[in-house]
């Protein structure tokens, strides 16, 4: 012992030659250092760049121009027998009154096309929006008012300044004529630009400016909610039983391994599996949430099941032993115990999970959910779309004015997706055991 | 006097390795037993027989009788459930449930429904909390957490909770291990106290607190006990070498 | 002490420290029995002086070796055998002292009976005291080779010493009738054999603590009692062995 002491050296302070040491290691320490922050800064970089292109073709998607004109609304044309029943005010042609609107606007125009021309600086919407007014006050029939229609998606893009003025006419959708007509509709003031409401409140369109997503909004929801009552039992109770009840041996070695090849099973081969159940076998309705839900349930079963697993793992034994000492059943331990301490845990990996599904695109083109559908679902059996189909869907449309929806479509989901992880995250904060 | 515990050739297997070899230990009623030697002799193991609780680990094979009270506990009419109401157990680290003091205590009378109804589990929760001297220190704070109390008091809580499940005889493991000297003293005191109405067995690394507080004591080595004996005579002259050189601190 | 040290070594050299001033006092006392019993031999009261002081050095190392065991005893929590040894040095030490003492009482009585002009000698107090130092040897020995065979053979010689002193009490008795002008030197010599005496107790007490120390256990044969002046009449004697004559 005090031989060993004897023969220790002390270091003492650093000579020239620990000095050199030193330095060599505080460098490469920096050197690390810094390669980490230009990854993180690099990352940062491209992320930065996604979001500000997203959002910069985007914003004005939640902007619509509008174009205010003075409607007659003439008995003769809507209501000529003055019944003012429903029918009769639901059947009328709103688009006369319309024209008639426009040609009164510009009497000076008289040629056909040109005509149509003018009637086209109006959406094909704005009928149902007259239709709407007259339905919900029946007197405005016979007077005449300034009324704010939808503009076309070509006058709204012009607007918006995405058609510039300098090319030539012929690549132009907007033509000269119609570029006067839109100055002297400007300097009356009669062209203002609106905050979007119908994106949101509306079903799909052909027409850009009267699409919205909200039919795909309330398919996501359905199809999210049949996911989450599917796997979210399934998956929690599978994880209970293969942690707390399922001895280890060979087979259960053999479950765990293929869970976790599942997790990593690409997600067009469930859309497969999916087609091949629901529709082919059970005959279930195609393009529904129902076999959309059931789809990505599959998909969304072992990222559950191992978020679970974990969850319940990291549940100190000491809680189990406690209980088991206290003379508590198994049974009783894990559902007193063990499960509600788990649950956070359990819940924050379903919302990733569940986000997983909202962003899912691939297996639902595979069960029909990528058809044209206007109307809003009205259950979960209704045909319906998705938000990420919608962006695809309206990413393939030729339009111009696609472009800003897909953007805007973009931005929803992604403000949907970091509301989820949102929520993930505050309630790991707000009910994270330390042990 | 006849034991209450009685431990005829134990042997406890964990699959192939043998960890205990064929133990015998008589434990008198109402007094407290120290089991005491190095890490890994086997000691924990026997006291997790004494309540099953090693009918919890996989692999796990237990020979031999232990006869508590009369009944061999390994019977199979024997319920483990039940028997580990009647064997308490308290742990090496406090371990409360996180929920209330209130809950916690109240855990086992509601699982083996000893109250019938709100009044009557009230007084087992103030009772359990009395006889484990903690019920002056949270008598205003039943609702708040159990983990909010220090190292131990949750100790304590932990015995309470234990007491509450209403058992003959209760198992600690090391229960002072993860305590300060202070915290200690008080549960050893707790432990002194308790002697007049249960049996404890209790699991120790400190020789000390085995001197101070138990009347028998066995000192395990390797999987057997070397020497049992009342506690003064095994720590003023340990008839065994092993004991000896053990207590004194030159082995182990 | 066990085959093996301790895990920590300290402990170790701790307990060393007390056994080893422990021999060191055994030794002193020893050396101070001798000396005073040189002095009553050859009436040297310079020695007797000498002895006398030099009981301050034994005081001085009971302190110590008080303290080192309350210190041992406060840190290491010692147990079992450690605990023996460090009990049996606290009460081996008080012992130790007391014999001290009864060497410097004997010296002083030394320079007392050499202002005496001349002396009854007897023969048997040197002889009585080289039993006894005999026995602080053997006992000093026994301790520190942990020798409880020796430790009970130094408990069982305690009786040829009390027989040694029986004769040393009559023989005194004898000079005191004969010669009332000797009763005073009598008397300290009575003393001063009564100390040795004394002394051999209290080996057989360190005997007894050292059996205890080794063995955890007390001898458990009966104390040897030789000592049987405490009922002697020598009158009475003296009386009926002239009535004996008489018939």
């Amino acid at each position: 012992m005090t031989d060993i002491q004897n023969q220790t050296n002390k270091a003492g302070w650093p000579t020239n030659g620990a000095n050199k040491i030193l330095a060599k290691r505080h460098r490469t320490e920096r050197n690390f250092r810094r390669l980490g922050l230009t990854a993180i800064l690099i990352a940062m970089a491209l992320l930065a760049t996604l979001l500000v292109s997203i959002v910069g073709k985007g914003y004005s998607a939640f902007i619509q121009t509008t174009i205010t004109l003075d409607i007659n609304f003439e008995q003769e044309i809507l209501d000529p027998k003055d019944t003012r029943s429903p029918e009769t005010l639901k059947a009328a042609s709103y688009g006369s009154v319309i024209r008639n609107a426009l040609r009164t606007e510009f009497p000076e125009v008289k040629s056909r096309i040109e005509l149509r021309r003018l009637f086209g600086l109006i959406s094909k919407g704005a009928v149902q929006e007259l239709r709407n007014a007259v339905l919900a006050n029946p007197k405005l029939i016979g007077t005449t008012r300034a009324f704010e229609l939808t503009a076309s998606d070509d006058v709204d893009m012009f607007i918006k300044g995405y058609i510039s003025r300098d090319v030539v006419e012929q690549d132009r959708r907007i033509k000269n004529n119609e570029i006067v007509w839109i100055d002297r509709l400007q300097n009356q003031n009669a062209i203002q630009t609106r905050f979007n409401t119908r994106f949101f409140t509306g079903g799909d369109s052909r027409e850009p400016e009267v699409a919205g997503i909200l039919g795909a909004m309330v398919g996501s929801l359905y199809t999210l909610f049949i996911t989450f009552i599917i796997s979210f039992p399934i998956g929690v109770m599978s994880a209970i039983y293969l942690e707390e009840f399922a001895p280890k041996n060979k087979l259960t070695d053999v479950i765990e391994v293929n869970i976790n090849n599942l997790a990593a099973v690409p997600s067009i081969v469930f859309g497969l599996l999916g087609v091949a159940l629901f529709l082919n076998v059970a005959h279930l309705p195609r393009s529904a949430p129902l076999v959309g839900g059931l789809t990505l349930a599959l998909m969304t079963l072992p990222t559950i099941i191992i978020a679970a697993r974990a969850s319940i793992r990291a549940v100190p034994g000491s809680i189990r032993n406690a209980a088991l000492g206290l003379g508590a059943s198994k049974q009783q331990a894990v559902f007193h115990h063990v499960l509600p301490l788990s649950l956070p845990g359990i819940l924050t990996g379903t919302i990733i999970g569940l986000s997983q599904a909202l962003g899912e695109t691939a297996p639902l083109l595979m069960i029909g959910m990528v058809a044209f559908i206007v109307d809003i679902p009205g259950g979960v059996t209704d045909p319906a779309t998705v938000l990420p189909v919608q962006i695809f869907l309206w990413a393939d449309s030729p339009e111009r004015a696609f472009v800003e929806k897909t953007s805007g479509a973009i931005m929803v989901l992604l403000s949907f997706l970091v509301f989820m992880n949102a929520a993930a995250v505050l309630l790991r904060k707000k009910f994270e055991q330390r042990w | 006097m006849e034991p209450i515990i009685s431990a005829k050739n134990v042997s406890v297997y964990y699959g192939k390795k043998q960890a205990l070899k064929g133990v015998n230990l008589d434990i008198p009623e109402n007094q407290i037993t120290a089991l005491i030697g190095p890490s890994g002799c086997g000691k924990s193991t026997f006291l997790r027989c004494l309540n099953r609780m090693n009918d919890t680990i996989e692999g796990c094979r237990v020979e031999g009788d232990i006869i508590v009270d009369g009944k061999d506990i390994y019977d199979p009419q024997i319920d483990e459930v039940y028997l580990r109401a009647r064997v308490g157990m308290v742990f090496q680290k406090p371990n409360p449930f996180p929920k209330s003091i209130y809950d916690n205590v109240a855990y086992a009378p509601r699982i083996h429904g000893l109250a019938r109804n709100k009044d009557e589990l009230d007084n087992m929760v103030l009772a359990s909390l009395e006889k484990a001297g903690l019920l002056a220190e949270v008598q205003d704070r039943l609702h708040e957490i159990g983990t909010s109390l220090s190292g131990g008091q949750q100790q304590r809580l932990c015995i309470a909770r234990a007491l509450a499940a209403q058992p003959d005889i209760i198992l600690m493991d090391e229960p002072c291990s993860a305590l300060d000297p202070i915290a200690t003293a008080k549960v050893e005191e707790l432990i002194e106290e308790l002697r007049a109405s249960y049996t404890i067995i209790i699991v120790t690394h400190s020789m000390q607190q085995a001197a101070r507080i138990s009347q028998q004591t066995a000192f395990f080595h390797l999987g057997e006990i070397v020497e049992v004996g009342k506690t003064e005579q095994v720590f003023t002259s340990p008839q065994d070498s092993r004991t000896q050189g053990y207590i004194t601190g030159r082995f182990g | 002490m066990g085959k093996t040290g301790h895990i920590v070594s300290s402990f170790d050299n701790d307990l060393l420290e007390i056994r080893n001033a422990i021999i060191k006092m055994g030794g002193l006392a020893e050396v101070q029995l001798k000396s005073a019993t040189q002095a009553l031999v050859d009436r040297n009261t310079e020695l007797a002086r000498q002895t006398i002081e030099a009981d301050m050095e034994v005081d001085e190392l009971e302190k110590t070796i008080d303290t080192m065991a309350v210190r041992l005893l406060a840190l290491r929590h010692p147990v079992a055998d450690d605990l023996r040894l460090v009990i049996s040095a606290l009460k081996i030490v008080s012992l130790l002292e007391r014999v001290a003492d009864y060497a410097a009482n004997l010296a002083k009585r030394v320079v007392a009976l050499n202002n005496a002009a001349n002396l009854p000698m007897v023969g048997t107090i040197p002889r009585m005291s080289e039993l006894v130092c005999h026995m602080i040897g053997d006992t000093l020995t026994a301790y520190s080779q942990n020798d409880d065979y020796l430790a009970l053979e130094v408990w069982r010689r305690d009786h040829a010493v009390d027989q040694l002193y029986n004769s040393v009490f009559r023989e005194l008795l004898t000079y005191m009738m004969e010669d009332p002008r000797s009763i005073t030197s009598c008397t300290h010599l009575m003393f001063i054999a009564k100390n040795i005496e004394r002394i051999g107790d209290h080996m057989t007490n360190i005997s007894e603590i050292i059996i205890y120390q080794v063995t955890g256990l007390a001898p458990i044969e009966p104390r040897p009692k030789g000592d049987e002046t405490s009922t002697i009449m020598i009158e009475n004697e003296i009386i009926k062995s002239e009535y004996a004559e008489g018939e």
